[in-house]
């Protein structure tokens, strides 16, 4: 393979994975808080077939994300609330809705199935766009791509070097805690969880924008499910999450490859189209397995290399805090 | 039970129907359709002729042996998302037995009604294995595995077991007659499915009610660290659930595959588990309403699908009802218990 061809492939990853990334942060954001929205794949549905029906109306691409991103934090504050204020079981709600915005999207998307519609335009960053391997990669792509890797850097700025975002990870780990030193954990929660919401229907809007342009029934095959995994898998730390989610996307482009290879032209396209949920198994088995962790204990330098690596769940993930 | 407690769960059942009926009604008028016609189009797809009503059974059957086996893997606290993908596992493992074993019809369909549920059944294991032993949440093994399953019948249909000659995702050739189950004349369903589906039923109602099995499941579902320091194998229960559970719901594959279809089709589970959870939750978890969500689901489904056709309106309006009124009922108990 010339290089020409890896530096393209590299760049398409770090495109088409940009919904993911943006679904990974914002459920990150979420369940750092203490609240997981597990929502996200149908959030995700709904929010691209808004973005689509909003930018073929109205020619209007801000407009489009922004409806979207409405669209976002509006079921994560139905999450939000349910949680906080009824104390109702993150999970149920979660998947009721992941169903309902499914259907709701197939309903009001009908009208906009396979239509032709705009696109997020190319914009090649001037100057930077023309340095050799690095500028086609980073800085030739258009201004989501853009945004979504300002995104993983601000929350891992946001969650790790600054006053608010140490109140955040305390509201996730120890909520009593950050309460008896005077944090609004139940306000926190509620924001963090609504601008998470927001960032995963941005993606939503991004996926059917330019990854996979217009609509479909079930246009986004999964992807939230696969979003709530690489959380997962990145250990609740943003630049972690999206790194999963490039060797996801790059896994997904090599399997698209592989399929033009002759030599696996006896495997059916059946099995690449399911191997992203198969991997997504192993990839958790991988992180949560206690062999594993056994396997790395031997010895001290080991397992702190691998303590480093996996990430544990904030420790008031999914439970309700009363605060009096 | 007092009256007033009567007539108050009932307000707090219906209220969330009603609710979920409007803004259903707010959605038609959106897309700019007759909401009295749409619904005077769905009661007719599910009740205007016998074989239409005999259609809202055929999904009926299904959702309620998926409710009866989630009612057991929910009393011990687990999530098995992965029931859709144990009914297609269910309809491959029949379909697998009516396309090799030739053998007259009363052997052969109890035969792959066997070997549906423990295609459920294996396929749940392996979900139940991967939170026991490998720390998977059952909720990402469960789902991951229905993609899998899925596709292994998508393969299937096109791959190995095509038709001769032609390879469609339309489904297999039909199973031979004796792999069929018996249907009342000019319907699609017959006595067998509904008799699973009833005495299914009443066996895990009372096994959940009044066998030390079901007590110790209600144990592990309420704090399983508590139940397994008083000594219940809570590992080897979540297990036993998730098996009982896929096999029921390889038992409502294979009797959609042998029952419905008469053949493997890709959508052969039709939606049926995921449905099969809703019904659950719109039950409160409880036996005795499972019978009844599932038959107002059941014809929810079966009469949307009329709504394209006559009025060009997406079949998908009967999931946004469905869906909306989980939801409402979720979220109204959660208002109940605040303001109590």
């Amino acid at each position: 393979m010339d290089t020409n061809l890896i530096v393209l492939t590299l760049a398409s990853v770090l495109a088409d994975s940009s919904p993911l990334v943006f679904a990974v942060i914002g459920e990150t954001l979420g369940e750092k808080a203490g609240i997981t929205n597990l929502s996200l794949d149908g959030t995700i549905l709904l929010s691209a077939m808004v973005g689509f029906a909003v930018a073929f109306t109205t020619d209007n691409l801000y407009l489009a994300f922004l409806a979207a991103m409405l669209v976002g934090a509006s079921v994560a504050s139905i999450v939000a609330f349910s949680s906080i204020v009824l104390k109702l079981d993150q999970i149920a709600v979660g998947f009721v809705l992941t169903m309902l915005c499914a259907d709701l999207s197939t309903f009001f998307g009908n009208p906009y199935v396979r239509k032709p519609g705009p696109a997020v335009p190319h914009l090649a960053m001037p100057g930077l766009g023309e340095i050799p391997v690095i500028g086609k990669i980073f800085f030739d792509q258009n201004a989501v791509v853009y945004l979504s890797l300002l995104v993983i850097l601000a929350v891992w700025w946001w969650i790790y070097k600054t006053q608010p975002g140490l109140q955040l990870q305390s509201i996730g780990e120890r909520p009593a805690a950050a309460f008896a030193r005077g944090a609004n954990v139940n306000a926190q929660r509620f924001v963090y969880t609504v601008l998470g919401g927001a960032l995963v229907g941005f993606g939503g809007a991004a996926y059917s924008l330019f990854v996979k342009l217009g609509w479909s029934y079930h246009h986004t095959s999964g992807i939230g499910w696969i979003a709530l995994a690489v959380v997962i898998f990145g250990g609740w730390h943003p630049i972690r999450g999206a790194i999963g989610a490039y060797i996801f996307g790059g896994l997904q482009s090599l399997s698209g490859l592989a399929q033009s290879v002759p030599a696996f032209a006896n495997v059916p396209t059946q099995v690449f189209q399911t191997a992203p949920f198969a991997l997504m198994i192993v990839a958790l088995l991988l992180v949560s397995n206690q062999a594993i962790d056994r396997f790395f204990s031997g010895s001290p330098i080991s397992r702190k290399v691998w303590q480093s690596l996996r990430g544990a769940p904030p420790g008031a993930l999914g439970t309700v805090f009363e605060q009096e | 039970m007092s009256k007033t407690n009567f007539w108050n769960d009932l307000g707090w059942g219906v209220g969330p129907i009603l609710l979920g009926l409007v803004l259903t009604t707010l959605a038609l008028m959106a897309v700019g359709a007759d909401p009295a016609r749409a619904y005077a189009t769905m009661w007719t797809g599910a009740f205007g002729a016998p074989e239409k009503f005999s259609n809202v059974v055929d999904a009926w059957v299904p959702l309620v042996l998926g409710s009866v086996g989630l009612l057991i893997t929910f009393t011990a606290g687990l999530w098995n998302i992965g029931i859709e993908g144990q009914m297609v596992m269910g309809a491959i493992g029949a379909a697998w037995v009516a396309r090799t074993v030739d053998l007259p019809a009363p052997v052969l369909v109890p035969l792959l009604l066997v070997a549906g549920a423990l295609g459920g059944a294996l396929w749940a294991l392996l979900a139940g294995a991967l939170k026991v032993y490998g720390r998977v949440h059952e909720i990402f093994g469960g789902l991951g595995l229905n993609f899998v399953a899925m596709g292994l019948a998508l393969y299937l249909i096109i791959g190995p077991w095509k038709r001769a000659g032609i390879a469609s995702t339309s489904g297999t050739e039909p199973f031979p007659p004796a792999a069929w189950l018996p249907n009342w004349p000019g319907l699609s369903v017959g006595p067998i499915e509904i008799a699973l589906a009833l005495v299914s039923l009443a066996l895990v109602y009372l096994a959940l009610r009044g066998t030390l099995w079901g007590l110790q499941l209600k144990a592990i579902g309420k704090n399983a660290r508590a139940a397994f320091w008083l000594g219940v194998p809570t590992q080897r229960h979540w297990l036993g659930a998730f098996a009982l559970c896929g096999a029921f719901a390889g038992l409502a594959g294979a009797e959609q595959a042998a029952g419905v279809w008469a053949r493997l089709i890709p959508s052969i589970s039709g939606g049926y588990g995921y449905l099969s959870i809703l019904v659950v939750l719109l039950s409160g978890f409880q036996a005795g309403g499972v019978p009844f969500v599932a038959f107002f689901f059941a014809a929810v489904t079966k009469g949307s699908v009329a709504l394209p056709l006559d009025l060009q309106i997406d079949s998908a309006l009967g999931g946004v009802l469905q869906g909306m009124i989980v939801l409402l009922y979720v979220l109204s108990q959660g208002v109940r218990a605040k303001f109590r």
